[in-house]
């Protein structure tokens, strides 16, 4: 289809939309849904219906609006844009949301003939009406929660309706697929990704533009595009989030890479926990075939392409690239040494870009907007924003996106407002097993790659999860040291037996037999595991250990028995 | 598997299995999709699990027949895997996340009083087959932790009372199923 059609598309879906005088956006992702918000839609819908009313609502599904511990969240969004947010609104609260925000108009309620059904809903509201509890419900646009963040990879995120390849349209989708296609080579669009300085948002932080250009100079007739949809991080759900509530942002991101690295097909690699984002994701992809934006000539150019999904099968190393690959190839996700590279030898041997969700999510707004822009957010080695899964014992917690740079105290007690009841604040964990505990005596901390690898810990793909004194360090390395163990996949030496040997080590320490010199021993485990392993789940294993080593030394000290 | 005897025969069984059980016709259409193509494997076995509700030694075999790939590759690709199970599961099953955030928020002792409460541990099903247990690495529902997905719906912010509580309720309402069909 041409970009005519599409544009003709959008302005339809504008048009549609502008003629409601509110919007009421009720978010389905995953954690509202949970807490009843199939129920609040419902309501919201039958209560529309029933009102006695001469404005022109519509009740939209969307996706997360980010404060994940207040869900069901509502927004309510007037014709002039203004905006007001809602927690935790069960039935009862909907049907006062819709008998107070719409107008009542006492002339139509005497006339308007319902069902008995609706008529039950409207004497329900008549009740909501006189209530006094929607105040409480109301959260403050001022609150740091929302007010601290910056979106770009979230910013449709939460106000268009993922199964609605219109509605993504509407909002300016696939404008950048049509820039690239017909106003930039593809060096241009590998070199706007590394002015723009977009880092891997996988964990590592590789430059996408270099990557791209590596794989866009090599020589073969076929090359491949797999998005890194195996969000194994515990903690972690920013992928799952992106990939459920605007998955064709991600298509589009993986469009641009194909067409910058001349690939005419892709594979979106995502794990089989996530059964909403992979029906959400191969939605978009049919989606946008029967719209011509995937297939022969994609927006009427002479630029083919198509995505397939495969669904991963729980096995956490197979975020590790390589070992993906051979997941897709149908094999058991080991790993492998590494050059080559996948820009030179990936998919069935084909040079291959792989990059996480979050990466490919960035890119639209990238190309839209400039790398300038971008470049201009965050800080000089890590540019643009990072999104967050906020989890643990926090007031606050959900899906946040922060410019880089921002404080760890910032985040703590700003946007999470804090660890609730007398406990305090001890650690924020970053990066899942792979990272470590950054101490609440390194709160000054900036949040970028080059800050958190100096304290011992790592960026990884966005996992926050914070302690409070309740946690005992030691314990909370094992926990992690478990897992490890549990995924090792046993390929190298070092990984599937070191692993062992350190948790077999913390149990002892653990169970009060510990002896002095064990610490001693554990850390130098640790320094061998890391140094010799294969890939990157053995060599970032031992973090979590050696990070709690550095910081709460004396929790591990006061395990073992004086008298030893 | 070790005994080639019964191998055979199964393997001669599964070839017949088109006919009889058309749960096979859902399978042969996913690897008709994929060409019977070995880089497939993954995909038909998700596809198995999903309409047998486990892998049986049978259908590895009849897999490993029709996509022309080892057993040995087919049985090391499925047990690499914490996705496929190779026993049957039960009629309701419960999974609690013991990802990181739901680790610190107790999730472990859900895990115990589930595995008190039905008298198993973890990964495995109860004798009656009615209930599985088992635990996941992390749901992603972090801002509601702890979380456990009890027939496919997510519970969170749980308790071990407040799991126990709608297990409790599943199974009761087993028990009284089955007494009516005792008494009628």
């Amino acid at each position: 289809m041409s970009r005519e059609k599409l544009d003709q598309i959008a302005e339809k879906e504008q048009a549609r939309q502008s003629q409601f005088d509110k919007r009421i956006h009720c978010c389905i992702s995953t954690a509202c849904l949970s807490a009843g918000a199939g129920h609040t839609i419902q309501t919201l819908r039958d209560s529309v219906e029933a009102a006695p009313t001469g404005d022109e609502v519509e009740v939209v599904q969307t996706g997360c609006m980010g404060l994940c511990s207040r869900g069901p969240l509502v927004r309510v969004q007037e014709k002039s844009g203004e905006e007001v947010y809602y927690a935790d609104v069960d039935s009862e609260c909907a049907e006062e949301l819709v008998a107070k925000t719409v107008s009542w108009d006492q002339a139509q309620a005497k006339q308007q003939k319902l069902s008995s059904e609706l008529q039950t809903v409207r004497a329900r509201l008549e009740t909501a009406r006189r209530k006094r509890s929607l105040k409480k419900h109301i959260l403050s646009p001022d609150m740091p929660f929302f007010t601290k963040q910056v979106k770009v990879v979230l910013r449709d995120v939460g106000y268009v309706d993922p199964e609605k390849l219109e509605d993504y349209l509407a909002h300016g989708g696939y404008e950048a697929l049509h820039k690239v296609l017909t106003e930039m080579s593809p060096e241009q669009v590998c070199d706007e990704m590394l002015n723009s300085g977009l880092r891997g948002r996988g964990g590592a932080g590789f430059p996408t533009g270099l990557k791209w250009n590596f794989v866009r100079r090599e020589q073969s007739d076929v090359k491949y595009v797999v998005v890194n949809g195996d969000e194994g991080d515990p903690g972690a759900y920013m992928d799952r989030t992106v990939m459920e509530d605007n998955p064709h942002q991600v298509l589009e991101g993986m469009m641009i890479a194909a067409y910058a690295v001349g690939a005419n097909h892709g594979y979106f690699y995502i794990r089989a926990e996530y059964p909403i984002a992979i029906d959400r994701i191969r939605g978009a992809i049919r989606a946008a075939r029967r719209h011509g934006i995937l297939g022969k000539s994609v927006l009427g150019t002479d630029f083919s392409y198509n995505a397939d999904v495969r669904i991963g099968a729980g096995a956490f190393v197979c975020g590790e690239e390589t070992a993906l690959i051979h997941s897709i190839e149908g094999k058991r996700g080991v790993p492998r040494m590494r050059p080559p590279y996948p820009s030179t030898s990936g998919l069935w041997g084909k040079p291959t870009v792989i990059n996480n969700v979050e990466t490919f999510a960035s890119v639209p707004a990238i190309i839209k907007e400039g790398a300038d822009w971008y470049a201009q957010i965050g800080t000089e080695k890590s540019k643009g924003t990072k999104v967050f899964a906020l989890a643990g014992q926090l007031t606050n917690t959900g899906l946040i996106e922060v410019p880089m740079g921002i404080t760890l105290k910032e985040i703590v007690y700003e946007i999470g407002g804090d660890v609730p009841g007398d406990a305090e604040f001890k650690a924020a964990q970053t990066g899942g097993p792979s990272g470590g505990c950054i101490p609440n005596t390194h709160m000054d901390t900036p949040v970028d790659y080059e800050s958190l690898q100096e304290l011992g810990s790592i960026m990884g793909s966005g996992g926050l999860v914070i302690i409070d004194s309740t946690t005992s360090m030691p314990e909370f390395a094992r926990f992690f040291m478990d897992f490890c163990v549990d995924e090792s996949c046993g390929k190298c030496v070092p990984c599937r037996v070191g692993t062992v040997q350190i948790r077999t080590l913390l149990d002892k320490i653990i169970e009060g037999r510990g002896e002095p010199e064990d610490l001693d021993k554990l850390e130098a485990l640790c320094q061998l595991v890391r140094s010799t392993s294969l890939c990157g789940l053995g060599q970032s294993a031992p973090n979590p250990v050696l990070s709690t080593l550095r910081f709460f030394r004396h929790e591990y000290e006061a395990l073992i028995p004086t008298n030893a | 598997m070790s005994d080639t005897g019964s191998s055979n025969g199964k393997l001669k069984k599964a070839q017949e299995h088109p006919s009889g059980d058309e749960r096979y016709v859902t399978l042969d259409r996913t690897m008709k999709r994929f060409h019977n193509e070995k880089d497939a494997l993954l995909e038909v076995l998700h596809s198995a699990q999903e309409t047998f509700g486990y892998l049986s030694e049978e259908l590895l075999f009849y897999i490993s027949n029709h996509l022309h790939v080892p057993l040995s590759q087919v049985y090391g690709v499925a047990t690499f895997y914490h996705q496929f199970t190779f026993e049957p599961q039960g009629k309701h099953n419960c999974i609690v996340c013991t990802g990181t955030a739901c680790h610190v928020k107790g999730s472990s002792e859900i895990v115990e009083e589930m595995s008190a409460v039905l008298n198993i541990p973890v990964g495995k099903t109860t004798d009656d087959g009615l209930f599985s247990l088992s635990t996941a690495r992390c749901l992603g529902c972090c801002g509601l932790a702890p979380v456990a997905v009890i027939n496919g719906e997510i519970q969170g912010k749980a308790t071990p009372e407040t799991i126990a509580e709608k297990v409790g309720r599943i199974l009761a309402d087993e028990m009284v199923v089955q007494d009516q069909e005792e008494a009628g």
